[in-house]
């Protein structure tokens, strides 16, 4: 297949950044998206230009590191993957690509495709956990029973691998999907409950301080999401946070 | 006498760990105050050890290249955990796990470690539930388990096939309660590029900011290497792209001796290689050994008809194919270890019965368990068990449950619908059970330097069970390390901060940035890639599966001719005071080329089969692995300059609990 591509160039957090255009051809509908990607940077090092700049590790779609806006849609034009799971059999020969960074007020650009997510990080700091002590004292695993529609659905919160694609493809840079998995996940576990009002208390509040926006109820994060989170946990956590308000 | 002192502790092997833990120092909690520890690596050893000793009160300075401690690729291990707990009641026990583990390495793993590992594995399930973690569980609310190769108990708990994820995320979270107290102090997009000794003893590291290019210093009393394993080396491999032996090597350089390099794990069921541009290579979970069966064809006709497309497998008669697991291995079936099931997928392949386009593939087959499982379902509902689209239908919801998101990454991958037609895997590598040598308390040969999880040795000896990877690296995060480095510590409580002003730092630093200079000023014409590809088409084609004399020199040869050339005609774009990644390759790249001549070394040197390091000159007559006594001692290299000048130390191994016999699964 041949290509145009069309990426976002940005040296540094300060640049002001262009799209710039780069026809690819020789490409295999067996490559995956980020393969393309290899590509194209190892002929612009053969040209001796600098290679685009882009976030990726596991290339297996969990580390949840790769985070490219394509064609206008986080992770590209398929559902329930990450960019790096995408595969170019997903387009056809002759098209054009539009390839961008993740664009939110929280998310500043540090070079090309790369954003620093770190107000992800000192969000699940504010109460993203259960305070326990890895003493080897805590009681046996199984003291615990825990009904299984619950324990599936606090996995099903769990599996978020905090991307960025809900807050990427949100019109207010919401990270409130984001916010409410991990909610959600303790919530639902009787190991959470101890913590439940500060944990929501503390989380929202560091979301709001990050600058992420508002949920209005678009629904975009969950069609975005490449782990399928459910708008459920958004309601569940402004019950939790309703909740807690009144107590806190 | 071997100057490598294991310290195991005296006694009986399962009064050990309780009277070590008693016989050594402690540090008192106002003294702790004054001690910090760098943590490198923040995945299940390094992110479990970083949150423990916080809550201990050390001051922890953790490091990761990612952007995010939740990165690292122990987020990606997808089967399970191991645990004796014996909640299915089926004579499981803290022994039954060691002897399994120790079986499972073929013999060539310390025993005190090992058993200290199985006693501690209860404790991690304990840990991860209180924390959180989202395990399996049956409808009854308790813990549900399944089983993995080697064995023949259900002692592995899972969370679906993101097991991996759940565990890292829980050590992720531990450690974000302590970053939120300011206990750990955090450095993302960090890369460790040298270790600094002063007086002998590990006492800081040289780190470059991967955002500005910045070179820092960052001392402590005390240095942990949580760094993963080194199968990058083959280019091709399950680990993630940015996974490199970087700051084991380094330490290595600096002192500390690396053992059994050439043990490496080639795991079974990985998606095949489609092709040239192929970055990295997908596992397809251990667990699906549990319900998938393993065959090719039996005749060459019908492969041709596969390959050529004129024949579906699903069309092949049951008597037409080959189960060549269950033939072969009849006790253990399609639950032989890893090492065991890669080799026959290759004789099969081999002998020419692979079938994909490339020969090299074979069927891991779904169809059998859906159809046990619809019928057992449709049993249960009262639908007529003989409508075979009731049946289907109900099975495969069934495997979906337990394999849902292997299947579409399967699917996303290679374009084939996995409930429908068999799936195609071969072997890929995936772990490395060699790294840095380390004694009873996880130190190394350098004093106040600790290797952990992949990082080190000690374990898994020539082959790693299916779900003791994440078994380890939290048993040594959470367990192990807590208690062993306070013995070393206690000895600290007066020294006071390391200053960085130091000749020591001074060197380190230079050496660092040379190195750095060099790469960014080489006027080569080829790129990191290049020579990494190359790299890995070595030791994939002399060192990987079946390795022979022959083939060993000539690797040994023509990886230190490579390296010479990637020094002559490496090209690194832009410079290092910027955001850099080719640079960043380019140095783990170099490293790569140091340590894969050792490895091929290090299997030249051992005249024997062992677990996954395969000599095609010992062999038994049925193909199988032969072990030659005079080798069963673990091999720790001594760096000297050049690989080929790094000096041979041996660990023997005694095995005073355990029979050593043939391994057999038949």
């Amino acid at each position: 297949m041949n290509l145009t591509l069309k990426i976002w160039r940005q040296k540094d957090a300060n640049d002001k950044g262009k799209i710039v255009d780069y026809p690819v051809s020789g490409i295999s509908p067996d490559m995956s998206f980020l393969e393309m990607l290899d590509v194209l940077n190892q002929e612009l090092i053969e040209k001796g230009e600098s290679p685009v700049a882009f976030d990726h590790d596991c290339r297996e779609g969990i580390c949840g590191t790769c985070s490219l806006y394509i064609n206008g849609r986080a992770h590209g034009p398929a559902t329930k993957i990450t960019a790096c799971q995408l595969h170019m059999r997903s387009f056809k020969d002759g098209d054009t690509i539009y390839i961008e960074p993740w664009r939110a007020k929280a998310f500043p650009v540090i070079k090309d495709l790369i954003v620093d997510r770190t107000s992800f990080d000192r969000i699940q700091q504010a109460g993203g956990f259960i305070s326990v002590n890895t003493s080897g004292n805590t009681q046996d695993a199984n003291a615990i029973p825990i009904e299984k529609e619950n324990a599936d659905k606090a996995f099903d919160a769990a599996t978020c691998i905090g991307c960025g694609a809900c807050v990427a493809s949100c019109k207010n840079s919401s990270a409130m999907l984001f916010v409410s998995a991990k909610v959600s996940q303790f919530a639902l576990l009787p190991q959470g409950q101890v913590e439940a009002t500060d944990r929501v208390l503390n989380m929202v509040k560091q979301m709001d301080e990050e600058g992420f926006g508002n949920c209005t109820n678009t629904g975009a994060c969950e069609v975005e999401c490449p782990k399928g989170i459910s708008l459920e946990n958004i309601a569940r956590m402004n019950r939790e946070y309703l909740a807690a308000s009144f107590k806190g | 006498m071997s100057i490598l002192d294991s310290k195991i502790p005296e006694g009986p092997l399962a009064d050990k760990w309780t009277k070590h833990k008693n016989d050594i120092n402690l540090v008192n909690p106002a003294n702790k105050r004054l001690i910090d520890v760098i943590i490198v690596g923040t995945g299940l050893a390094g992110g479990s050890a970083a949150a423990t000793l916080a809550e201990l009160g050390y001051n922890v300075k953790a490091f990761c290249f990612q952007d995010s401690p939740r990165r690292a690729h122990s987020i990606a291990a997808q089967g399970g955990i191991n645990a004796a707990k014996n909640y299915q009641g089926d004579g499981d026990s803290t022994y039954r796990l060691f002897y399994d583990t120790v079986k499972g390495g073929d013999y060539r793993s310390r025993e005190a470690n090992v058993y200290r590992l199985a006693e501690v594995s209860t404790n991690i399930i304990d840990q991860c539930v209180a924390q959180g973690v989202p395990f399996a569980r049956e409808y009854g609310g308790l813990l549900d388990n399944r089983s993995f190769g080697g064995v023949l108990v259900s002692r592995t708990f899972y969370a679906k096939g993101q097991t991996g994820q759940q565990l890292l995320l829980g050590a992720y979270a531990a450690m974000n309660r302590q970053i939120g107290r300011g206990k750990i102090k955090m450095y993302t997009r960090h890369e460790m590029l040298d270790v600094v000794i002063v007086d002998g003893k590990a006492r800081g590291i040289i780190a470059r900011n991967l955002v500005t290019g910045e070179i820092e210093r960052h001392s402590a009393h005390a240095v942990v290497l949580g760094t993963g394993g080194y199968g990058n080396a083959f280019y091709l491999s399950t680990y993630a792209m940015g996974s490199n032996v970087t700051a084991a090597w380094k330490a290595h350089k600096r002192g500390a001796f690396f053992a059994n390099p050439c043990y490496t794990q080639i795991h079974p069921t990985c998606i095949p290689v489609s092709g040239d541009h192929q970055s990295k290579l997908t596992l397809m979970s251990e667990s699906l050994r549990n319900d998938g069966r393993i065959w090719v064809p039996k005749h060459k006709k019908d492969v041709e008809a596969i390959r050529n497309g004129s024949l579906k497998p699903t069309e092949l008669a049951e008597e037409d194919r080959d189960y060549y697991l269950e033939r072969r291995y009849p006790a253990f079936g399609n639950l032989v270890p890893r090492d065991v099931a890669s080799r026959a997928a290759k004789e099969r392949c081999d002998a020419g019965y692979g079938v994909n386009q490339t020969g090299e593939a074979v069927y891991l087959d779904f169809a059998s368990a859906i159809e046990r499982y619809g019928k057992e379902q449709a049993y249960i509902k009262g639908l007529n068990v003989d409508d075979k689209k009731v049946v289907t239908d109900l099975g495969k919801k069934v495997v979906e449950n337990k394999y849902g998101n292997l299947f579409q990454m399967y699917e996303k991958i290679v374009d084939q619908n996995p409930y429908e037609t068999p799936m195609m895997i071969y072997p890929a590598v995936h772990y490395t059970m060699g790294g840095l040598w380390v004694d009873y308390n996880l130190m190394t040969t350098v004093p106040g330097l600790y290797a952990i999880g992949e990082a080190n040795f000690s374990d898994h000896g020539a082959n790693r069970l299916g779900a003791s990877a994440l078994m380890q690296g939290l048993a040594d995060g959470y367990f192990v390390l807590p208690y062993t480095i306070g013995d070393y510590l206690a000895h600290d409580i007066r020294t006071g901060p390391i200053p960085t002003d130091t000749k020591e730092f001074d060197e380190a630093e230079k050496s660092v940035k040379d190195t750095i200079n060099r790469l960014v000023n080489n006027q080569g014409t080829k790129s990191v890639d290049h020579f990494h590809k190359r790299l890995g088409k070595i030791m994939w084609n002399k060192c990987g599966m079946a390795r022979n004399e022959k083939e060993l020199k000539e690797a040994i040869q023509e990886i230190a001719k490579l390296r010479e050339e990637f020094y002559k005609d490496v090209f690194v774009p832009g410079n290092e005071n910027e955001y850099n990644e080719e640079l960043a390759k380019a140095g783990r790249v170099a490293d790569f080329l140091e340590l894969g001549e050792l490895f091929a070394k290090d299997a030249l040197e051992r005249n024997e089969s062992a677990g996954g390091h395969f000599r095609e000159e010992y062999q038994t007559e049925g193909g199988e692995a032969l072990r030659v006594k005079e080798y069963q001692y673990v091999s720790a290299w001594e760096y000297k300059g050049q690989p080929s000048d790094a000096v041979h130390h041996k660990e023997s191994l005694e095995y005073e609990n355990i029979e050593v016999k043939e391994r057999s699964y038949k």
